[in-house]
């Protein structure tokens, strides 16, 4: 589904001075870095940890939504639900493809994901109580997703940004049939218009949280910026996610669940409330409310599928085994 | 009554591709590895796009303003007259893709054959079908090899699943006087005649998988006159929960 707001990544990098200057040259010139390519420690240490991050997060991603699929309400709803969450599984592959090329693998990756070392983005540990959880996710999961995306599909290291550029035109489908969803509710009966209030207010705030903590608190921004792995900062990110969405939520005739947003002429933004990072640390560090199932929910598939892939495995031995029996013979 | 056995007909052909859709879509998220999370929802998608084409025309034939969603959310249990092997809990992973083996197999020649019908309608739905329908063939043939041939827990998860699913196959070739009617007027094959075909392509695999086919069981039948098994209830339960709490809604 998307990126958030990298948590914890440590950037400290040893190389010497000439080294890191003539790799810094190269990204402000724009050049793309590629796998085979000397980098420094800490940027490929960095990369490992976002995307691997990222990936993360689409593969639990699945998860809330895949919860709605034997309940949509129509065999539309039913179809388009299913493929978006396959595309985010798909996303997940992309993305776990273009760590690969920085010298993990994905098992290191899941195992990392299932003992709790890896972290996902936190939206994913709110529940999907309703229906309108799958316009709102949609529209707003999304849509902050996006906003994280677009500038990474210009990110210095070559195949992470190609990965995006394929998943954010996929996203942008997501969310406009995210909005829709909350469109058909918000132009239905009051029950369906009240699903989609209550779905708005439980995640509105959650996504705002989803770009991360704010400037001044994120230790390892600058060293990214640098490096172009990222081109604006949480904060920057968050306004204009802001921005763009509080016109699309008054079309619906939905209210934000926010006293203090209002416009700002001067800025030329919207001013918007104050975010509850304590809300925010608790569920990174897992107490959300889904924190321990969404865990215990992709432990169970990776279990629950040790003995097929071993399957494949032995199986893959017994071919090539008969294989070069056949040819031996044949010899 | 030849309208009524053309609706009776796409109906049951149109419950098999909903149930079976649905119980597929239940792996999505937790399959074995991330590939099959996408394998799988694809064929789900191919099935749940049929059984839509499929309730479309149920609605124009029966031409009394219902919907393809009245007809897969509304309805009772007994009106569903899928066969009882796609209805059954998905098991673990073997057992679902020998039934995704078994139903493919079943309507790989079943959609040849309605390529050729006399309803252009259905022929159009066969087309398509088609081809997806041959891929399914592929992919759940090719685990089937592989899980019947790969580690002694896969084998033996392999031949359980094949034990399992045994007494539901009898039920897929069933005749009435529905298929009878279908036959007659040359709108689909009796399901009789494709089990050459179909014991063809199984014994295939099983040959390369190194699996046996069980003795004659005892057949279990039902689903074609809507006698369901325990599972379908909650299934339906899930299926119709929207549509039954807030009726009249449009989503
Ligand atoms: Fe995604
Ligand atoms: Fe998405």
């Amino acid at each position: 589904m998307y990126s958030q707001g990298l948590i914890g990544a440590k950037t400290e990098t040893t190389e010497d001075e000439s080294f890191l200057a003539a790799f810094q040259a190269r990204i402000d010139a724009e050049e793309k870095i590629e796998p085979n390519d000397p980098m420094p420690v800490g940027y490929r240490r960095t990369l490992i940890r976002q995307i691997g991050q990222h990936a993360h997060s689409e593969i639990v991603g699945m998860l809330p939504e895949g919860n709605w699929i034997t309940r949509a309400p129509s065999l539309k709803r039913k179809a388009a639900l299913l493929a978006k969450v396959q595309d985010e599984g798909g996303h997940g592959l992309y993305l776990y493809s273009a760590a690969e090329t920085l010298g993990v693998s994905r098992e290191q990756m899941t195992e990392e994901l299932l003992s709790g070392k890896a972290k996902y983005s936190s939206i994913f540990n709110y529940p999907t109580q309703t229906w309108a959880d799958i316009g709102a996710i949609g529209w707003l999961v999304d849509g902050a997703a996006i906003m994280n995306q677009i500038p990474l599909c210009r990110c210095s290291y070559g195949p992470y940004a190609r990965a995006m550029i394929r998943v954010c035109k996929e996203e942008s489908f997501h969310q406009r049939q995210g909005y829709e969803i909350m469109m058909t509710l918000a132009r239905g009966t009051p029950d369906q218009k009240e699903l989609a209030q209550d779905a708005l207010n439980r995640w509105w705030w959650p996504s705002l949280m989803m770009f991360g903590p704010h400037d001044g608190d994120s230790q390892h921004g600058d060293q990214s910026m640098a490096w172009k792995i990222k081109r604006f900062t949480n904060d920057e990110l968050r306004q204009q996610f802001v921005d763009s969405t509080v016109p699309q939520a008054q079309y619906l005739g939905l209210t934000l669940p926010d006293p203090d947003l209002k416009w700002n002429d001067e800025r030329g933004h919207y001013d918007f409330g104050a975010i509850d990072w304590d809300e925010f640390w608790r569920v990174v560090k897992g107490g959300g409310t889904m924190n321990k199932e969404r865990i215990a929910a992709r432990k169970k598939a990776w279990d629950d599928g040790e003995w097929v892939r071993e399957a494949v495995l032995a199986h893959g031995e017994k071919r090539k085994a008969r294989r070069e029996a056949a040819k031996m013979a044949a010899e | 009554m030849a309208n009524e056995a053309l609706l009776a007909f796409v109906l049951r052909l149109a419950d098999d591709h909903l149930i079976l859709g649905h119980r597929l879509s239940e792996w999505c998220g937790h399959a074995p590895m991330l590939e099959e999370d996408l394998a799988m929802p694809n064929m789900a998608l191919d099935l749940i796009g049929q059984a839509r084409a499929l309730y479309q025309y149920a609605a124009e034939i029966e031409g009394k303003g219902r919907t393809e969603d009245d007809f897969a959310y509304l309805r009772r249990e007994r009106d569903y007259t899928n066969c009882l092997m796609v209805e059954r809990a998905n098991g673990d992973f073997a057992h679902t893709m020998l039934r995704q083996l078994y139903f493919a197999a079943f309507m790989e020649p079943m959609w040849d054959a309605i390529a050729k019908s006399n309803d252009a309608t259905l022929a159009g739905i066969a087309e398509k079908a088609v081809k997806e329908v041959a891929y399914h063939i592929r992919h759940a043939g090719e685990w089937v090899i592989r899980l019947g041939d790969g580690t002694e827990e896969s084998a033996v998860r392999m031949q359980q699943a094949v034990e399992d699913l045994a007494p539901y196959i009898d039920e897929l070739f069933d005749g009435d006087e529905v298929t009878a009617a279908m036959a007659e007027a040359g709108i689909a094959p009796e399901p009789a005649s494709l089990r050459a075909e179909f014991d063809r392509t199984v014994a295939t695999i099983f040959a390369e998988a190194f699996l046996d086919m069980p003795a004659a069981p005892f057949a279990q039948r039902g689903g074609r006159t809507g006698r369901h098994g325990e599972a379908m209830g909650f299934l339906l339960a899930d299926l119709q929960y929207m549509q039954r709490t807030y009726p009249g809604a449009v989503w």
